[in-house]
Formats: C-alpha cells, sequence, structure tokens
C-alpha cells in the first residue's frame, strides 16, 4: 500500500507537472494510514489537521495557480509568469514535499533500516547514530519554517542532509533527490510538543518508514 | 506603562547594539499586561508560550550570539563574524519584533487610529496563533485587530518623525 501510494503520487506528480497543457489537476493524495495512526509520537489532531487542511490548501493553491500561468502563457505575459513564480514554488514544493513525507512515516515504522540502505548511511555518516544525530541538528537549527532532508546526490553518488527553508523542494533547489524529510513547521508539533522541536524530533524517529526510504534510494540509483 | 515599556524597550535595546563593548546583555522585557489580557482574542496559553518561552529564546541566543561575536572582533576573526551574521539577525530581529509586538497589543485596544499613520507588526508565525486559531490564519488576522494599541502605534510614528 505504501509503495503504491509512492508511486501512485509521482504519477501523479509527473504527468500532470511535464504537460501544463492537458489541464490535469492535482490531488490530496489519501494517507496510507489513519489519522490517529502514529500516536503517541505524532497525534491525531496534528495528522489530521496537516493532511486535510495544510497539504488540501497546498493542492488547491498550486492548481489555481497553475491555472494562471496557463493564461499567462497563452497571453504571452511573461511578467505574470515570472510573478508566479513564487507561489508555484511555495504551493508545489509544499505539494511534493507532504506527497513525499506521509509516505516516510508508518505506524509500523522505527529502528533501522538493513542492508544496502544501512551501508551506504554507514559509509557517508560514518555510523547510523551519528546519521540520526546529524539529521535532528539539522532540522531543530532551522529558523522559522522548513524541512530536514536525507537526500542522495546523484553526481558524487552519495547520501547527503540539507535543510530547505519554507516548501522550497529539495530536488528543485539543490538537485538532490529527497529520500526522507522530516517537516518542522511548527504547524508539524506545536498543539503536541508547543515550542520543544527538539522533542518532536527525538519522537519521529519511531515513525520513520525504513521501506519506503529505502525504495526510494534503490530507485534514484538507477 | 505602556510608554514605558516602549521606551525602556528602545533604552534596552539601542546602546546596546550600538555599544557591544560595553557587555550590555539583553533581557525579555515584562509584558506590560496579563498573560490571559488578551483573551478572547489571544489566548493566554498562546501568550505565555510566545513570551516566556519563543521571545526569551530569542533573547538568550541574541546574547550568546553577540558573546561569540566579540570574541571574534577581539581577535579579528572575520570569517567568524561573517558567519555569525544570520543567527544575529535571526535572533536580533526576534528580540527586536517581539520587543514592538507586545506593545502593539493591549486588552483596551481595537478601534481606528485617531489622525495619524500607525506603525505596526502583526506576527504571522504559526507560534503566534496555531493553538487557538489552527491553520486559519485569517481568523487570528481578524481577532488580533481587537487587541491592536492604537496609542503605542502613534507614538511610534510621532518618534520616529523627529
Amino acid at each position: 500500500m505504501l509503495s503504491r501510494a509512492a508511486s501512485s503520487a509521482s504519477r501523479g506528480l509527473a504527468p500532470a507537472l511535464a504537460c501544463l497543457g492537458s489541464r490535469q489537476k492535482h490531488s490530496l493524495p489519501d494517507l496510507p494510514y489513519d489519522y490517529g495512526a502514529l500516536e503517541p509520537h505524532i497525534n491525531a489532531q496534528i495528522m489530521q489537521l496537516h493532511h486535510s487542511k495544510h497539504h488540501a490548501a497546498y493542492v488547491n493553491n498550486l492548481n489555481i495557480t497553475e491555472e494562471k500561468y496557463r493564461e499567462a502563457l497563452a497571453k504571452g505575459d511573461v511578467t505574470t509568469q515570472i510573478a508566479l513564480q513564487p507561489a508555484l514554488k511555495f504551493n508545489g514544493g509544499g505539494h511534493i514535499n507532504h506527497t513525499i513525507f506521509w509516505t516516510n512515516l508508518s505506524p509500523n515504522g522505527g529502528g533501522e533500516p538493513k542492508g544496502e540502505l544501512l551501508e551506504a548511511i554507514k559509509r557517508d555518516f560514518g555510523s547510523f547514530d551519528k546519521f540520526k544525530e546529524k539529521l535532528t541538528a539539522v532540522s531543530a537549527g532551522v529558523q522559522g519554517s522548513g524541512w530536514g532532508w536525507l537526500g542522495f546526490n546523484k553526481e558524487q553518488g552519495r547520501l547527503q542532509i540539507a535543510a530547505c527553508p519554507n516548501q522550497d523542494p529539495l530536488q528543485g533547489t539543490t538537485g538532490l533527490i529527497p529520500l526522507l524529510g522530516i517537516d518542522v513547521w511548527e504547524h508539524a508539533y506545536y498543539l503536541q510538543y508547543k515550542n520543544v522541536r527538539p522533542d518532536y524530533l527525538k519522537a519521529i524517529w519511531n515513525v520513520i518508514n525504513w521501506e519506503n526510504v529505502t525504495e526510494r534510494y534503490v530507485a534514484c540509483k538507477k | 506603562m505602556l510608554s514605558r515599556a516602549a521606551s525602556s524597550a528602545s533604552r534596552g535595546l539601542a546602546p546596546a547594539l550600538a555599544c557591544l563593548g560595553s557587555r550590555q546583555k539583553h533581557s525579555l522585557p515584562d509584558l506590560p499586561y496579563d498573560y490571559g489580557a488578551l483573551e478572547p482574542h489571544i489566548n493566554a496559553q498562546i501568550m505565555q508560550l510566545h513570551h516566556s518561552k519563543h521571545h526569551a529564546a530569542y533573547v538568550n541566543n541574541l546574547n550568546i550570539t553577540e558573546e561569540k561575536y566579540r570574541e571574534a572582533l577581539a581577535k579579528g576573526d572575520v570569517t567568524t563574524q561573517i558567519a555569525l551574521q544570520p543567527a544575529l539577525k535571526f535572533n536580533g530581529g526576534g528580540h527586536i519584533n517581539h520587543t514592538i509586538f507586545w506593545t502593539n497589543l493591549s486588552p483596551n485596544g481595537g478601534g481606528e487610529p485617531k489622525g495619524l499613520i500607525p506603525l505596526l507588526g502583526i506576527d504571522v508565525w504559526e507560534h503566534a496563533y496555531y493553538l487557538q486559531y489552527k491553520n486559519v490564519r485569517p481568523d487570528y488576522l481578524k481577532a488580533i485587530w481587537n487587541v491592536i494599541n492604537w496609542e503605542n502605534v502613534t507614538e511610534r510614528y510621532v518618534a520616529c518623525k523627529k
């Protein structure tokens, strides 16, 4: 079910983004589990608001922005095309990021990855614990709203940790291929953890879906 | 009390920023009203976390950053001075913004300004409204107008025209 969500998300996004003339609308992907499934680590109220309100708004606003972009493109109105870029990046990035995020989490998650991904983590970070510490620190250090990411650097053939501000998408802005994202916008944790972002960052490791992260890693090495 | 808070904030910030060698530490200004004073528009839980945790963290981290900056300055370590700029902007800005924000709000606020054009900040970080308004920022933005302290905002305008 998780791989179905991941691949239907890619099927949903890639063709729509590629063919602006095809009038395909983006849609909110279903969560692969109930809103309460990640308790006690991330509570149901957060998951419901995060998915059905925040992610839904990115989807709606992305569709609106793309419609305006099509009109501007048809009119040759380059000024408007450029003026729409921030909204495209924000809402498009928000849709991309959250679509990945839901698949990165699972009620059966936690523990450590195995096999190829674990070997790569040991090679590129020294140990799983050092990797976990680093991603946690980078995510904690994001000033304001943004994401911490484990990404794959295709050029150098190695894993890399990065932070992105706001909803900037990892691949679109850095070229790194996203494997695992940690949302540190306050809406991702505030209702449960208040200002104590580090407590949220401690808890989220209990629900990381290493199968999905591994699938993404294997896919991008092809 | 509100004008006292405003001018003590400027007295607190301006000399400290101007004379890095004076070893003055920034401090969290007192809120000019109780945490629950702006209910029902902004609830007490938000005000308490926002002031005693978020703003307090900006103050603490600003002091830490400025101490590191002094050390780098003393050593002529320009690389470190430059590397500290983002933290200075983030924490210094956070302290400045919130110091102004508390004075911009009042339990006796609302209504309309009389005559002069005001200077006013509205915090739209999620921590400023999420516990009460969740994702519906517009509802928070509707409510906050009930607690805008126009006296303070006007004072600031008059002061900056001098």
